[in-house]
């Protein structure tokens, strides 16, 4: 931390200051945070409770979801009478696992053929690299792959994936840029049921939910790609970035209602942002999340484990 | 799902408004809820509870106690804090002219820097400068060519780093190069990166050395969560950020972050990023943004959005023409199309005051628009200037002209009607200065 620029003006003591020096002090996990507090407390009384809502808050769950849990932990101190802090804290895991792992499932392995795999998401959550990812994953289970370039929009994201697909020994599908997606989907499905492609995986362009033409430009596109394969979709990836906030709702609302979402995949959990909004989207979705992305590297995509996400939630 | 944190203020001030005179209680209870709607759009948790620690105190002054619209004065207050908090008036981000500006831009992956340089790029471009975008990505596949992409297509050049696959140095050899050929500001993208990988902090703080930048903007996105205070105190303290950029606004975010990174950073937020287009770059208002907040619409926006679209005398034509009632479906169709110039019709709905609540789950189709415009294409200029001549045999073409039905034409003359009697209306009793269209230049309050 001693690699401050000397231009930098002399920091101001203030509030400002000081709340960052207690940021930089959240590196234990949650569990250990709750035993703490408990320690120094020896009891369960509101204020315990109030600085709990505090640290789910901090982790993005949300004013609903920490509402929601900390009724359950009140439920057992006055309802059930739990007085001993250790049976708080079991209390208090059970309550998020409940709700992390509700009708949970991994990513279904490759049934028909080609297994189409549709990706969507916001700008810049990480689909492309994700993609990249699962192709690999694909490939190195002895499947053969086919990467679609449907994101004609955004400059270079076909190079992008063109990369990924070397990267990845997967087949590649694009048309030039600006070419309507739907076409592209169209064209890539010929050839994957031409040569018998295991797998396609379709990259779509990120759009922010709110643009209702292009949610319909989605809903255009699976539209082409049932012509083709009439139950294809078999799972339509909703990708959400660890760092957002409550607007991931949003997201996972409007996009599940223009295409039918199948799962969630979860990237960046490898910075500081906790990605709790995923315990406020398994409590009013039913939605599994089936795979959260660790890293830049080809390995570091790997299957949801709710028990780990409950563990790891809150460390740094 | 959740209200929007301006649907949610309107409510929560309702409620005081209803109050003849306010109560500590009344405050507290209302606290609570600003409380609750901060945090529901994201605002770091300290900061919420540092604002409201701050209201609360200034509202329960006796002043408030003894005014005559206490309710009033308590929405100024939540009003002017927001606006403390988010920096005051938007402070001036300037080039110096006959130097190399150095622009370096920074951020977490996925926040848009490279849309962003574009944006820059463009903005710069127009005001005469000479930009050189800078390709310092040398990570993600296919990042550099995304500038160059982005570069063509706002027409400025990009650097070439040949065979140079260290940042620093293609950094350093830019500004080289710019000397050479007497570009006056460079914008430096680098590759997104999270914050606590130590190596590539260590990047960053070498560009900085290598080039000076004169400003170091923190990109980051409207939609970041709590963490948006981690990530912007450690770019800011390893790094040393002098302005923060903004991006995806266009969505429905409610974009606490920026109060958290305002508030953590203590730098100004300079430019805010509101859409796809490369010209989709705006200086940022902390007035507006709170204004928005608080759902009190945002009518400078609009006022200097119209500006730039408008042409003045056009304006005054029309406005002229509306008083006369010699408002035809040309000037309709005139007007139309200026309109579809502004952005999207939602966005400009949204911004009038007091609409911005009624519009939320309206469904704005700005395909309506080309179905209208075909319409009124479909007339001979004697009926677009003289609509009482539309008889079922005209109706009937224009349907088919232009591929619609004639319930759609019969509607659309009908709503034409309509709004030619309520413009009417409104010059008859609104006197001079129609809409935000004749203002020179918009006060800031």
């Amino acid at each position: 931390m001693s690699k401050r620029n000397a231009n930098q003006p002399p920091e101001k003591k203030g509030l400002f200051a000081r709340l960052k020096e207690r940021l930089a002090k959240t590196k234990h996990s949650v569990i250990d945070r709750v035993k703490t507090l408990v320690a120094l407390r020896g009891k369960i009384d509101e204020e315990l409770l109030s600085e709990i809502e505090e640290i789910l808050i901090q982790a993005d769950i949300g004013v609903s979801t920490t509402a929601k849990i900390i009724s359950t932990i009140r439920e057992e101190t006055t309802v059930r009478g739990v007085k001993d802090p250790q049976a708080l804290i079991t209390a208090f895991k059970q309550a998020l696992l409940s709700i992390v792992s509700k009708s949970e499932r991994p990513l279904t392995p490759p049934t028909a053929k080609p297994f189409v795999i549709f990706v969507v998401g916001v700008n810049g959550v990480g689909k492309t690299t994700t993609i990249g990812k699962l192709a690999k994953r694909y490939h190195d289970a002895g499947k053969s792959v086919m990467l679609v370039a449907a994101d004609t929009f955004r400059a270079a994201a076909v190079e992008q994936l063109e990369i990924w697909a070397e990267r990845s020994h997967s087949d590649f599908v694009k048309q030039s840029m600006g070419a309507d997606p739907a076409s592209v989907c169209y064209d890539a499905l010929t050839s994957a049921k031409a040569r018998a492609t295991d797998v396609v995986i379709i990259d779509t362009a990120g759009r922010l939910h709110t643009k209702i033409n292009l949610m319909e430009e989605l809903k255009k596109m699976v539209r082409v790609i049932r012509k083709l394969v009439p139950e294809a979709p078999h799972e339509s990836l909703l990708i959400l970035d660890a760092t957002t906030g409550q607007n991931a709702i949003n997201q996972t609302k409007t996009f599940s209602q223009a295409i039918p979402v199948t799962g969630i995949v979860m990237t960046k959990l490898d910075g500081t942002a906790k990605g709790g909004i995923l315990v406020a989207i398994r409590d009013l979705f039913e939605i599994p999340v089936v795979m959260i992305g660790v890293g830049e590297k080809l390995e570091d995509l790997r299957d949801f484990n709710p028990q780990e996400y409950t563990e790891a939630l809150f460390e740094s | 799902m959740f209200e929007s944190l301006g649907e949610k203020f309107e409510r929560i001030f309702k409620n005081l408004r209803g109050h003849g005179a306010i109560s500590e209680r009344n405050i507290r209870d209302a606290m609570r809820d600003v409380k609750l709607a901060l945090l529901e759009a994201d605002v770091h948790f300290r900061v919420v509870k540092e604002f409201v620690t701050r209201v609360t105190e200034k509202a329960i002054g006796s002043e408030v106690l003894t005014s005559i619209t206490p309710g009033q004065q308590v929405i100024k207050i939540v009003h002017d804090e927001l606006i403390n908090t988010m920096g005051g008036p938007g402070q001036p981000f300037s080039l110096q002219p006959s130097t190399i500006n150095v622009v370096l831009l920074l951020g977490l992956q996925g926040s848009g820097k490279t849309t962003l340089a574009g944006k820059l790029a463009k903005r710069y471009m127009k005001q005469g400068w000479k930009p050189l975008l800078v390709p310092c990505d040398v990570y993600r596949p296919a990042a550099i060519h995304q500038l160059r992409v982005v570069g063509k297509q706002v027409g400025v050049p990009s650097y070439d780093q040949g065979k140079q696959k260290k940042p620093v140095a293609i950094a350093k050899n830019a500004v080289e190069f710019a000397r050479k050929e007497a570009r006056d500001l460079v914008i430096i993208d680098t590759a997104g990166r999270l914050h606590i990988n130590e190596v590539l902090m260590d990047e960053l703080v070498e560009i900085k050395k290598a080039v000076r930048p004169q400003f170091t903007f923190l990109v980051a996105d409207a939609m970041t969560g709590q963490d948006a205070v981690n990530s912007a105190s450690a770019f800011n303290e390893q790094v040393g950020i002098d302005g923060v950029c903004l991006t995806k606004l266009d969505g429905d975010a409610r974009g606490g972050a920026a109060l958290s990174i305002k508030a953590v950073t203590q730098k100004p937020i300079v430019f805010i990023g509101v859409g796809e287009k490369l010209g989709d770059l705006e200086e940022f208002h902390a007035d507006r943004l709170v204004s928005r907040i608080l759902g009190m619409g945002d009518v400078l926006t609009l006022v200097e959005k119209a500006q730039v679209t408008f042409d003045e005398k056009q304006a005054r034509d029309m406005e002229r023409k509306i008083r006369k009632q010699t408002f035809t479906f040309q000037d309709f169709v005139d007007q139309m199309q200026q309109v579809r110039k502004m952005g999207s019709l939602k966005d400009l709905v949204g911004m009038i005051p007091g609409l911005g609540r009624q519009v939320k789950d309206m469904q704005f189709d700005d395909r309506e628009f080309a179905s209208i415009e075909a319409m009124i294409l479909s007339m001979t200029p004697e009926e677009r200037e003289d609509p009482e001549i539309l008889n079922g045999t005209r109706r009937r073409r224009i349907a088919q002209g232009s591929g619609n039905s004639v319930q759609n034409v019969n509607q659309l003359i009908k709503q034409f009607n309509e709004a030619k009697r309520m413009m009417k209306q409104m010059f008859s009793g609104g006197g001079p200065g129609f809409g935000p269209f004749r203002k020179k230049k918009p006060k800031h309050r």
